[in-house]
């Protein structure tokens, strides 16, 4: 089987006023692949994630990011979430007065839409919802609420991962997932991302510690230092890291 | 400036002194009255310099060519506004007034038992006036209150509700006021008396609504005597013509371990004040004071609140929002008083307002004065624009910008609506304001 890039990065240099962040970033990531990304603080692998959500502020001064054959720079936010990308956010937005259900419900008819698909009705959405929340083993009493508003750091991140779930995307980004989950949570949390890999979808995990790399188990890690890739290699890289620490990946 | 408003004030002295005796009415009202112009003559129109109004210049109320509205003939605009609004969905009694006088063609008031009375006051008034002149003026007073001692001097009519003990009122009592006033200064002055004994349990929703277009001036007068547990909730919608002016005094006294929501939604108006006066008169009771203010041109939206903790383990949620546009401007002002005895209050006060012009403005000011020394009193206010981070949360979920900013103002909004407990009035409140939302152009980025 021939692989199928679903994102391709090359060259990425980006920044936010006159800071360089990004510096000639490079990834391929095809279908059916988990990639892992770490790297210390101040890498650059949350301003990766914000740029290819589409997060206002970042300049992208050279280098392509190219999205299932489409210029993914070129979209909005919203244009790339119905043409499948997802981002699991560090720190969910609380919204308060918007209904975790309805907005759900909304998100995942704004992607039908865009692809030609009838909306759901409540009825039909309620069944997908309840087909749904078991992966993650989150408290169906939560939709019923605004979202995120007053939700735990770990409710947090399992009601991502939920969304996630519901809206079924090509290309998942993992910003810091893990960052703030008590070890149960962080099981759970894998174990919904683990259910959810597909042959023709991607995820790409971030994170800064390996832990959760013993959870959700990557095809590829790359190490991230100073805005780019420094040393890329299967999980076992992951381990090594853990191991030895960034410092002796950096000096190699 | 000074002058002038002394000049209105004049007026509606003089025009007191000769209309006077026109009006029906039990014997120990006069003196009410006679009370009521007394004490207005003393007060004047408030100024900028009072405390009470820095915020708020009312010299353009003063200066109106003050003239009282009178009862006129009905004709079809005034039932085919409550048919074209969202209240004709509401259910239960109906009490419809028009300029400040009782319309019977347009009411409809449901068989009531258990004692239960919803009549319009001016006919109480003639026939049986004893529990009135028991309870009228004790709650809203005349002192340091130039509007509601205007009230007090002239008012016309209103409802009178009264649930006895331990009688539940299923379906919500329905009051619309609709102006039909033609010219500029006529002058409307409703006044309702709410008396829901111990145990008891009602649901007042009062509005009002215009026919037509002027500067006429609504100054009306809400009092609410809630008894021992009960159970009242009072939504005032305000609603009235773009260039009128709206003056409002809800004040009550609530006994002990009663729940008292008031919510105030207000849309209307070039410029509306409610004041609110709360006596929180017995141990333990809840009183939630709930507003949401809509405006845009030139408006101002006022709302002066003074909660008085006059006893222990109260507690006192104020909860208000703006949606600020164009030149306008909301007003929030909240003083919470908590008398020695009061220990053990928990006074809470948010006012947010969310500015969607340059040029709109939101004034936010708290006042506590406490005399006990174990309370608990909080204010939280902020003034901004949309949470840019919200915005990018819903539109990394597919929303459009439009989109991801319409459920955010909808949820400021909700916020305030959700805490309507009687759902039918809920649910009509939230399709007004929503449909007002909607047909706004900024909200929509046309």
């Amino acid at each position: 089987m021939s692989k199928q890039p679903i994102l391709e990065i090359k060259n990425l240099h980006a920044g936010v006023e006159n800071k360089k962040i990004l510096k000639g970033f490079s990834l391929t990531i095809n279908a059916g692949e988990v990639h892992a990304l770490m790297g210390l603080n101040g890498s650059g692998k949350s301003t990766l994630a914000a740029i290819l959500a589409g997060r206002d502020g970042y300049e992208v001064t050279e280098g392509t990011v190219t999205y299932l054959g489409k210029d993914l720079l070129e979209l909005d936010p919203e244009e790339r979430a119905r043409e499948g990308v997802f981002l699991a956010f560090q720190y969910p937005v609380e919204i308060p007065g918007v209904n975790s259900t309805y907005f759900l419900k909304a998100a995942l008819n704004e992607i039908r839409k865009h692809h030609g698909l009838q909306e759901l009705d409540a009825i039909e959405f309620l069944a997908l919802v309840k087909d749904k929340i078991k992966l993650l083993d989150l408290n169906e009493d939560l939709l019923k609420r605004s979202v995120n508003e007053g939700f735990s750091g770990g409710e947090k991140k399992r009601a991502e991962i939920f969304q996630m779930a519901v809206l079924e995307p090509k290309l998942a980004i993992l910003d810091e997932t893990d960052s703030g989950l008590d070890i149960d949570a962080l099981k759970i949390v894998s174990s919904g991302v683990n259910k959810l890999r597909r042959p023709d979808s991607c995820q790409l995990v971030i994170t800064h510690y390996q832990r959760l790399l013993n959870h959700i188990i990557p095809d590829f890690v790359h190490v991230m230092a100073d805005g780019r890739i420094v040393k890329s290699g299967g999980k076992e890289l992951a381990l090594e890291l853990e191991a030895n620490g960034y410092e002796a990946i950096l000096k190699q | 400036m000074t002058l002038k408003a002394n000049i209105g004030t004049e007026s509606l002295v003089k025009i007191f002194s000769q209309s006077e005796a026109a009006s029906l009415q039990p014997r120990w009202l006069a003196p009410v009255r006679k009370a009521g112009i007394a004490s207005f003559a003393a007060l004047g129109f408030p100024k900028l310099s009072d405390e009470d109004w820095r915020f708020t210049n009312v010299s353009s109320i003063a200066q109106l060519p003050f003239t009282l509205a009178t009862q006129v003939a009905v004709n079809g605009a005034e039932s085919k506004l409550i048919a074209e609004s969202v209240f004709d969905k509401l259910p239960g009694h109906r009490l419809v007034f028009v300029n400040g006088f009782f319309c019977a063609k347009l009411s409809n008031i449901k068989p009531v038992s258990g004692g239960v009375r919803i009549e319009n006051l001016s006919a109480t008034l003639a026939n049986d006036s004893a529990l009135i002149e028991k309870h009228l003026g004790k709650y809203a007073h005349t002192a340091n209150n130039t509007f509601a001692s205007l009230n007090q001097a002239f008012f016309t009519d209103g409802a009178f509700i009264f649930v006895p003990k331990g009688v539940e009122v299923a379906e919500p009592v329905q009051l619309i006021y609709i102006s039909s006033a033609k010219q500029i200064g006529e002058t409307i002055l409703p006044r309702n008396l709410i008396i829901a004994e111990a145990n008891s349990k009602l649901t007042v929703v009062e509005s009002y609504l215009s026919t037509g277009n002027v500067a006429y001036f609504t100054n009306a007068v809400t009092e609410i005597f809630a008894g021992d547990n009960a159970n009242v909730e009072h939504v005032k919608l305000q609603d009235e013509a773009t260039d009128a002016y709206h003056i409002a005094t809800i004040a009550g006294e609530f006994g002990r371990a009663s729940n008292v929501s008031v919510h105030s939604i207000a849309l209307g108006a070039k410029i509306s004040r409610n004041n609110i006066r709360t006596n929180l008169a017995g141990e333990g009771l809840e009183c939630i004071l709930n507003g949401l203010y809509l405006t845009k041109d030139e408006q101002l939206a006022d709302h002066h609140m003074i909660v008085e903790h006059a006893q222990p383990h109260c507690a006192s949620h104020e909860y208000f929002n703006g949606i600020l546009d164009d030149k306008s401007k909301g007003v929030f002002h909240g003083r919470i008083l908590v008398r020695e005895i009061a220990q053990k209050t928990d006074a809470k006060q948010t006012n947010k307002n969310l500015l969607l012009s340059d040029d709109a403005t939101a004034d936010t000011k708290p006042q506590l004065e406490i005399y006990a020394d174990d309370v608990k009193c909080t204010h939280g206010a902020t003034i901004g624009q949309l949470n840019a981070e919200s915005i990018f949360y819903l539109r990394s979920r597919g929303m459009s910008l439009d989109t991801a900013k319409q459920m955010l103002i909808h949820a400021f909004a909700g916020e305030i609506i959700e805490r309507i407990k009687c759902e039918p009035a809920r649910e009509v409140i939230d399709k007004l304001v929503w449909d007002r939302l909607e047909a706004h152009p900024h909200l929509l980025g046309k």
